[in-house]
């Protein structure tokens, strides 16, 4: 396989990318502008709802019920999409999912075709597979074209291009788009620029890739939220429309959509509602494409699916709200994570999705990302479902722990540790034996220590050991 | 080879071995809530998305209609073929849509306007709801006109978001529509005026 479908084929694991990231000033400016003008907004449009709270707990038990009984409500998903016309896939893993897209693009005769924004096409790398096919695939969402355009990776999973600011955009646009040679900086125009290079794309295109935000089980209604009119374009115009939808994203009945409708855009882009919110069901004569085609794709779920703390991870809506308060996000952007899925919810889907891979770096990567936080909790705070996501990045932290041999430098200094906390006498003595190290402080902290335990304090101090403990002080004057 | 429909539902009914359990969704959150004025908060809500919004008399359509398309300069509209007869008059040049005669993408792309109902409008979020049914069309007639001129009647406002679905048929195409296209893609800053109609007034009558 030449592609991870979860992580990108090279990516170093997460320390090392965050120090490359940590160092690049521009990005930097660029993430915090950008966090911090949607994190003001998204706390007052959350705050102009009475009742969010118990809209969390309504979504999150909504999401567990469809986790709980997944099949049952797959396959009345399945038939109901059938009875109206539709054509349902069933792909086990990346590899399949493309084969059933580029089959499908072919039988339409296109060599060319419109997509919308989609997390689930990312994951698994569907435009590369199209391409290896002979089939171009054009991205209509505007951040997703500036990273097309600029050759480049997304780093966020609402506005992929969240790390380039106005004036990259500008010279991305100048440099590819045959006539945004003289386009400047203002986001009108560059929004008008992306509006004439696709407009004829979306008139012509016989066919149609897009994601799904959610699904009907009982009726077979299809839905996908956006704001630029580009999902509208391509859901409305070609012949044919396939959709390459996550397993976890089907919900049971209609009525659930008045919870997810309120908790979605206001988690999202801040807004009371999105533009845009298309809804189909099938195929619907006269109205939209003739042939539609519906893509359930597992490619990791169903394994995440089995580990009951980190099963909560498929409760996701792709909000983004826990990437924009992330303290670590914030500071070393969406590309070091290595993968689609950035941020908080990425540390602890990407690990997820991902395992059992046989590839070395790649493993090594996954194992990385449940550290990629303070525990801080923010994520949790905002999570428009409520994933506990400090809980399962513990789980996971635990789980790699766990799968490390004994002659792991860290679990050998956890053994020794062990042994030494179990005695109060040989606590005691270790206790004297560090007392020492104080010389070596400046400040009450120490900075910097000799091999091996440089390996804590190249990036931590350490308290400087007190001239008396505690134990000591307390036989002193209590004894 | 093995089916891969077959495959995924025995992960899935493995992965679920330990029959999770599964409290109830309790559903106590707002359906419907004390907004005030349906009609002044709709009117309020859309305008913030920087959408026009006139409250105008229901016999006075005509005149409204008409003097909305003067002031937008625009002369060649589209609308569904049942789209009331009477709400289209002026020296405008109309072009209907409809099953038996559907007009080509080019035409709609290059109509100065169009001229819809909804069915449904929710206050708290100031979204026009579109689902195919009287006076509204097919989905592609409200989408290629850079210019959407939709008449809401007070009866179709709704307050909230759970009204609103409560009132769809999901098997409809539906649209909802909160003002004009817009993006947040550029330093998570709300622009209005992508590929969607650029330029969205709305007709509040009653």
């Amino acid at each position: 396989m030449g592609r991870n479908p979860v992580t990108w084929l090279g990516s170093p694991a997460f320390p090392s990318a965050a120090r490359t990231a940590l160092a690049d000033v521009q990005l930097r400016g660029n993430l915090a502008h950008a966090t911090g003008t949607i994190r003001g907004k998204r706390a007052a449009a959350v705050a102009e709802l009475p009742d969010w709270e118990r809209l969390r707990l309504a979504g999150e038990a909504i999401k567990d019920d469809v986790l709980a009984n997944l099949d049952t409500y797959l396959t009345r998903l399945e038939s109901q999409v059938r009875a109206r016309g539709g054509v349902v896939h069933w792909a086990r893993d990346a590899a399949e999912a493309n084969a059933i897209v580029l089959r499908l693009v072919r039988e339409a005769q296109a060599s060319e075709v419109v997509k919308v924004k989609s997390m689930a096409t990312a994951e698994i790398g569907l435009n590369e597979a199209l391409a290896e096919g002979g089939v171009s695939a054009i991205e209509t969402d505007l951040a997703e074209l500036i990273v097309q355009l600029g050759d480049d990776r997304p780093s966020h999973i609402l506005v992929p291009a969240i790390h380039r600011n106005r004036a990259e955009i500008r010279d991305i646009f100048r440099a590819t788009m045959p006539h945004a040679a003289q386009v400047s900086d203002r986001p009108a125009d560059l929004a008008e620029a992306a509006r004439a290079h696709l407009r004829s794309k979306f008139l012509t295109a016989k066919v149609a890739i897009s994601g799904a935000n959610f699904a009907v089980a009982d009726t077979g209604s299809v839905v996908v939220v956006e704001s630029e009119g580009n999902g509208r374009m391509c859901l409305t115009l070609p012949d044919t429309l396939i959709t390459v939808m996550g397993l976890e994203k089907v919900v049971p009945t209609w009525r659930d959509l008045e919870v997810f409708l309120q908790l979605l855009p206001r988690s999202s882009t801040a807004e009371r509602m999105n533009p845009y919110t298309s809804v189909w069901t099938g195929v619907t004569p006269g109205d939209g494409p003739r042939a539609f085609h519906l893509v359930l794709l597992d490619n990791g779920r169903t394994a995440t699916l089995a580990d009951r703390v980190g099963r909560q991870a498929l409760r996701c809506i792709r909000c983004s709200a826990c990437l924009n308060v992330c303290p670590v996000y914030e500071r070393t952007g969406g590309q070091a994570y290595g993968s689609v899925y950035p941020g908080p919810i990425g540390a602890i889907l990407t690990p997820q999705l991902g395992a059992g891979t046989d590839d070395g770096p790649t493993g090594k990567l996954l194992r990385s990302l449940p550290y990629a936080s303070s525990l801080c909790g923010a994520c949790f705070e905002v999570c428009p479902v409520r994933i506990d996501i400090p809980e399962v990045l513990v789980h996971l932290r635990n789980r790699t722990v766990q799968e490390k041999p004994a002659y792991d430098p860290e679990a050998v200094a956890m053994a020794a540790a062990s042994w030494v906390m179990a005695s109060p006498r040989r606590f005691r003595l270790a206790q004297r034996l560090l007392g020492p190290l104080r010389l070596l402080a400046r400040g009450g902290r120490i900075r910097r220590l000799p091999w091996p335990a440089s390996r804590w304090t190249d990036s931590r101090d350490v308290p400087a050991p007190p001239k008396e403990t505690f134990s000591a002080w307390w036989r002193r004057t209590r004894g | 080879m093995a089916d891969p429909r077959e495959v995924v539902l025995r992960r899935i009914r493995a992965a679920l071995a330990d029959s999770p359990p599964v409290p109830p969704v309790v559903r106590d959150y707002e359906v419907a809530r004390d907004v005030g004025d349906v009609l002044d908060l709709f009117a309020e809500r859309v305008a913030d998305y920087r959408a026009v919004v006139r409250r105008v008399r229901v016999e006075a359509l005509p005149v409204e209609i008409e003097a909305s398309l003067r002031a937008r300069g625009a002369r060649r509209l589209v609308a569904p073929v049942d789209l009331p007869g009477w709400w289209r008059g002026g020296e405008v040049v109309w072009s209907l849509d409809g099953p038996a005669h559907p007009l080509s993408v080019r035409a709609l792309d290059r109509a100065d306007g169009v001229l819809t109902g909804c069915a449904v409008a929710i206050a708290e979020t100031g979204t026009i709801v579109l689902d195919a049914g009287p006076a509204q069309g097919r989905r592609a007639l409200t989408l290629l006109p850079d210019y959407h001129l939709c008449v809401v009647r007070a009866d179709q406002i709704v307050g909230t978001v759970p009204e609103a679905i409560a009132r769809l048929d999901p098997v409809r195409p539906l649209t909802f529509v909160s003002g004009p296209s817009a993006t947040s893609d550029i330093e998570l800053d709300r622009v209005e005026g992508v590929h969607g109609p650029r330029n969205l007034e709305v007709l509040i009558a009653h």
